[in-house]
């Protein structure tokens, strides 16, 4: 047992302990606060404390429980609401009311709740580290597999099936070492990686039905994306977007140091919404950790690794898990605080030095890979971190080493949304190193031109940058029409296509296909309003068809009705261009169809 | 608890205090210090080691000496006796009525340092506060139990605003228990005069409690004023049934003194000097706001932050942003352009709008409305800056009624008077006049039934 001899903030250190390893979890001071060795040096180890230190004295005690920060990992965890090491803030309410107190001791898991459990494997089958034995039918759209853990293997020589606890055994496998029963829960150290067989080059997109992603900045399953941008541009509402839409089996959501009532906002809405795909409500496949600003800043470290073990852990179902993390900024920074109390030599910005390898070893833990075990489960984590830098400038340096190691950036910006151009990702310095290996999905399941009228796309976008530059100097009244028509193209693009609101019911999620089809209205026009001012046609008659208003709602129009509503705005559109000029010929539409 | 008083000072530096030969100092606890000429001050643990100690000491450390100074470690954190009678009073940054009026007695001593609500016992704000304020009720509407800053700058009208807010601010359609607190910190005693006068003449003062620490006033004293208060509105609230509106004034005068204990404790700066932990310390303060699950009560905070050289991107302006649900930002150039309130919507925003707002609570065109607005604003002052440098004439037709229709945004929409109450209809009304102006087609935020009921070509003309 050790003794307090210093407390700082949310650091106490302690003398007296030789058999502290580091990372072992102690319980510290006499209301046995949740703390975590983070450095042994001499006599002196160095904790840090998961709780508010107020009132903590030197001399009081600190035990070692000799295991580091795990996690329980089996059926109840989907739907739960954590704090950033795993308690249920549910329990935690019932304990202590609706102000977070110290020293409640609350398990992850219910250990009273009976799951039904049904077999799959059979006695006397040979089983390994991976393997399903059973399942349960967590939430209606969750199948939990139960799991063969780390460093067993042998043969099955009891199996049950009914409804069990997640303490009971439930199945026994007898190995080289003997026999062992095990449980349907296994617990895993949050701070190591778990281990797969082999890592997969990720080949197909995480359909996030956000246009602007979807489209021109995709994030493969099993990449890692990040989304820096300056307070208020957009960050939380894209990734509670990505959390209601995104094609994955489950989402682990890590609120860490961001709002309380931003966890509440998910809380009450997710139970309400439903899968577009199969419609059951999108709370079953959630899992929220929530440390907020004002809980403990210890515990605010710990979170992200919490929510990526629980990632992991279904990933190794056979699942495609999206993470998020809002803000990866606040993590650093709880990263720095416990950094200067352990009085280490500062970095750039205070940030100590090793900053940019702990991040690098946080995003390299997703990954699209084929999973331990015989039935060779391919499943995937994808993390999409958002980065809060300071005044939006991101040159710091959270957000450069976060840009060295995540391969989509999806960069905000603070006029767009001033504007209300949502979501506020710039369209010129955002960017998805994804694109070459998502070409032949695209191609395969989208159309063969996507990744054409993508590019071309973006050319009229950053010809529109450069025109502006002009207009700046000379006025837009003196471009000429073809120009002019640019720049109306460049619009239609930004206001019809990339524009899209969280908030109304339909244009909250596109699918794919009606993004290729809205794509595919605009530059058809745009081909046309050329062909129409070349050929004479004042660009003003152009700007007041009927059609444009048509397309400027095309947006609104719900994915059942996509498919005929804008296959038919496309005629009607080639139609009212025939009719502005029966002498354009018939043959120059040909080129766009 | 020992109540051994020590002499141990062996250094003074800044508003700190070294103490030697300490064994029993709690982390964060109240210290009681006696100076030699008699006079007795509090300050808090900051460090705490066996043997040594540090204390940040709440006041001036004139008249403090090493042999004689006597320091009397109390065995609690910080604590105020809360008591509906603080209703109508006056204290000082401290807590202690300046008033003339009895200390509060109560057996409720709440720590004031709060604890974080547990995020699953929250409620979602979501009634719609009528401030009266177009720029604010259309644009960026305020709900209950939201934090809502106001980015100032050194001589803008938010004292002004900020009394129009609290002397019109309602929830349409009840009458309930409310209560204003006011935490001062650094004010001018003519600023804290102004509230209190306002108060007074609105008959407000009943329900307000005050803690002020004026500018003259231990900058140390202000770490502390801004907890005093939210832990008097958290006992209303949350205790007493009431609906708390906590407006907090100037949080840079905060921030400042959280930056002198700083570099007092030979901390590794951050930006500009300020603690690398200002954002979490920050978020201490502005999270005590909200609803919570079968509670009647609700606290809204309105802090006021005056930003140093009018820079949004200033460390305490950005880190406020960071955690607050959105900030009503105020424009010198609007207020030397004589717009009153002069409050630049478009890097203004509530968050927590959508919550509020639409069919049943104000119009279901609202979202729309103000979406439009914003948009065509944005234009409007980016052909200004643009017809500044190529002239009015290069503009194309369309350009010149959009430049026209910023211009009309600001005059007509924007400025009201500071006794000027408009209803969110009112709001409205003003919003599709100016829009009419615009051709049907560029409306592309409004559901097209609302245009139908609402556009009116005909009428946006006059002016
Ligand atoms: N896709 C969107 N559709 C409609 N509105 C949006 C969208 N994205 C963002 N907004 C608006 O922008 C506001 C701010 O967004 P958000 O809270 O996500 O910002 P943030 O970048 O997370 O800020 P902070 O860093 O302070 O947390 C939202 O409250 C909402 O009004
Ligand atoms: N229960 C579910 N909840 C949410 N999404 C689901 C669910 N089941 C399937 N999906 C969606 O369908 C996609 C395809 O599912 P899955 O990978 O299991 O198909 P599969 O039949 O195994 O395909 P393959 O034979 O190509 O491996 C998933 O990635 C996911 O987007
Ligand atoms: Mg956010
Ligand atoms: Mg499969």
């Amino acid at each position: 047992m050790g003794i307090i001899v210093k407390i700082s903030g949310p650091v106490v250190e302690a003398e007296q302990m030789r058999d502290a390893k580091m990372y072992d979890v102690v319980r510290v001071g006499e209301e046995g606060l949740i703390g975590e060795v983070i450095r042994l040096a001499g006599k002196r180890v160095a904790i840090q404390v998961y709780e508010d230190t107020a009132g903590i004295k030197p001399g009081e005690k600190v035990e070692n429980t000799g295991a580091p920060l795990s996690a329980e990992l089996g059926p109840g965890l989907a739907t739960s609401i954590f704090d950033g090491i795993q308690r249920p803030l549910p329990v935690i309410k019932d304990r202590v009311g609706d102000i977070i107190k110290r020293g409640v001791f609350a398990e992850a898991l219910d250990k009273k709740k009976k799951w039904k459990f049904v077999p799959s494997v059979k006695r006397g089958e040979k089983v390994e580290t991976g393997d399903v034995v059973g399942t349960v039918q967590e939430t209606a759209s969750t199948l939990h597999k139960v799991l063969v853990p780390s460093g067993v293997s042998g043969e099955i020589s009891e199996i049950s099936d009914g409804s069990f606890t997640v303490e009971e055994p439930v199945f026994a496998v007898k190995g080289a070492g003997g026999t062992k029963r095990l449980p349907m829960m296994q617990r895993w150290e949050v701070r190591r990686p778990r281990p797969y067989a082999q890592k997969l080059q990720p080949n197909r997109p995480l359909v996030t039905g956000q246009r602007v992603i979807d489209a021109f900045f995709p994030v493969a399953r099993g990449g890692s994306a990040c989304i820096p941008g300056p307070f208020g541009s957009g960050k939380t509402v894209t990734q509670q977007q990505l959390a209601k839409w995104a094609d994955a089996d489950v989402v682990v959501y890590v609120g860490c140091g961001e709002r309380g009532n931003e966890m509440t906002e998910v809380l009450t809405t997710f139970p309400e919404l439903e899968d577009p795909r199969n419609k059951r409500p999108l709370m079953d496949r959630t899992i929220l950790i929530a440390n907020t600003s004002n809980m403990p800043v210890a515990a605010r470290e710990a979170s992200i690794y919490t929510g990526i073990t629980i990632a992991e852990y279904y990933r190794d179902m056979g699942y495609a898990v999206a993470l998020m993390a809002d803000s990866t900024s606040r993590w650093a920074e709880a990263l720095r605080e416990i950094s200067g109390r352990l009085e280490e030599m500062p970095g750039e910005e205070g940030y100590p030095a090793y900053l940019g390898r702990r991040l690098a070893e946080f995003y390299e833990r997703a990954g699209s890979v084929v999973t331990l075990g015989k039935g060779k489960k391919e499943g995937s984590v994808s993390v999409i971190g958002a980065v809060s830098p300071p005044g939006g400038d991101i040159s710091e340096p959270v957000s450069q080493n976060t840009l060295r190691v995540t391969r989509a950036f999806w960069g905000l910006d603070a006029s767009l949304a001033s504007r209300r151009h949502f979501p506020s990702i710039n369209w010129l310095t955002s960017y998805s190193l994804y694109k070459d290996v998502l070409a032949d999905w695209y191609s395969a399941n989208v159309s063969a031109d996507f990744m054409e009228m993508q590019s071309k796309s973006m050319l009229i976008l950053q010809q529109e940058a450069e025109l502006q530059e002009i207009v700046q100097l000379v006025g837009p009244d003196a471009l000429p029409e073809r120009e002019r028509a640019v720049l109306d193209a460049a619009r239609m693009i930004r206001e019809d296509f990339l524009q899209q609101s969280a908030y109304h019911e339909v244009d909250t999620f596109t699918s794919m296909k009606k993004d290729r089809m809205m794509l595919k209205v605009i530059l058809t026009f745009h081909d046309l309003e050329l062909k129409a001012v070349e050929s004479g046609i004042p660009l003003s008659k152009v700007l007041s068809l009927d059609v444009r208003g048509r397309i400027g709602r095309m947006k609104e129009i719900p994915e059942d009705a996509a498919q005929a509503d804008i296959t038919k705005l496309l005629d009607d559109t080639e139609a009212s261009f025939k009719s502005l000029a029966p002498e354009m010929q018939a043959g120059a539409t040909e080129g766009a169809r | 608890m020992s109540e051994i008083e020590y002499t141990s000072v062996t250094r003074v530096a800044g508003p700190l205090l070294f103490l030697e030969g300490v064994n029993d100092a709690g982390y964060n606890d109240l210290v009681e210090i006696t100076l030699p000429n008699g006079e007795t001050k509090n300050g808090q643990v900051l460090d705490t080691s066996a043997g040594l100690a540090v204390v940040q000491i709440f006041g001036t450390t004139t008249g403090l000496d090493l042999p004689n100074t006597r320091v009397k470690f109390k065995g609690e954190t910080v604590k105020l006796p809360v008591s509906d009678a603080m209703l109508g009073r006056i204290f000082n940054g401290l807590g202690v009525p300046r008033d003339g009026g009895p200390r509060i007695v109560s057996s409720e001593r709440p720590d004031i340092s709060g604890g974080a609500i547990n995020p699953y016992s929250r409620a979602e704000p979501s009634e719609f506060i009528q401030s009266g304020i177009s720029s604010i009720d259309l644009m960026n509407t305020l709900v209950r139990g939201q934090k809502l800053p106001i980015f100032s700058g050194a001589g803008l009208p938010h004292n002004d605003l900020v009394a129009q807010i609290a002397r019109q601010a309602k929830v349409l359609g009840k009458e309930e228990s409310f209560a204003v607190v006011f935490g001062a910190m650094g004010l001018t005693s003519e600023e804290a005069n102004f509230f209190i006068k306002d108060f007074e003449n609105t008959g407000a003062l009943e329900r307000a409690v005050l803690f002020l620490n004026l500018a003259d006033e231990p900058s140390m004293e202000r770490i502390i004023t801004p907890r005093m208060a939210l832990t008097t509105a958290e006992y209303l609230a949350f205790s007493q049934d009431m609906h708390v509106l906590v407006i907090l004034s100037d949080m840079t005068n905060y921030c400042e003194s959280l930056r002198e204990v700083s570099s007092a404790r030979e901390e590794v700066p951050g930006r500009r000097g300020y603690p690398g932990y200002m954002y979490t310390d920050l978020s201490s303060i502005y999270e005590r706001a909200g609803r919570i699950k079968g509670k009647k009560g609700s606290i809204t905070q309105i802090p006021i932050l005056s930003m140093p050289g009018d820079d949004i991107t200033h460390p305490i302006a950005d880190l406020t942003g960071y955690i607050t649900e959105g900030q009503v930002v105020m424009s010198r150039d609007l207020h030397r352009r004589g717009v009153y309130p002069p409050i630049d919507v478009l890097p203004s925003l509530s968050r927590l709008m959508n919550q509020g707002i639409g069919k049943g609570r104000t119009r279901d065109d609202h979202r729309g409305v103000a979406d439009q607005l914003y948009a065509a604003y944005a234009q409007g002052k980016d052909l200004r800056s643009l017809s500044a440098i190529v002239g009015e004439a290069a503009l194309t037709e369309t350009d010149r009624v959009y430049l026209k229709l910023a211009d009309k945004f600001e005059k007509e929409f924007v400025s009201q008077g500071k006794y000027e109450d408009r209803t969110i209809e009112d709001d409205l009304r003003i919003g599709w006049r100016l829009l009419s102006a615009l051709p049907q087609g560029d409306l592309k935020r409004v559901k097209k039934d609302f245009i139908d009921m609402y556009y009116k070509p005909q009428a946006a003309s006059p002016s």
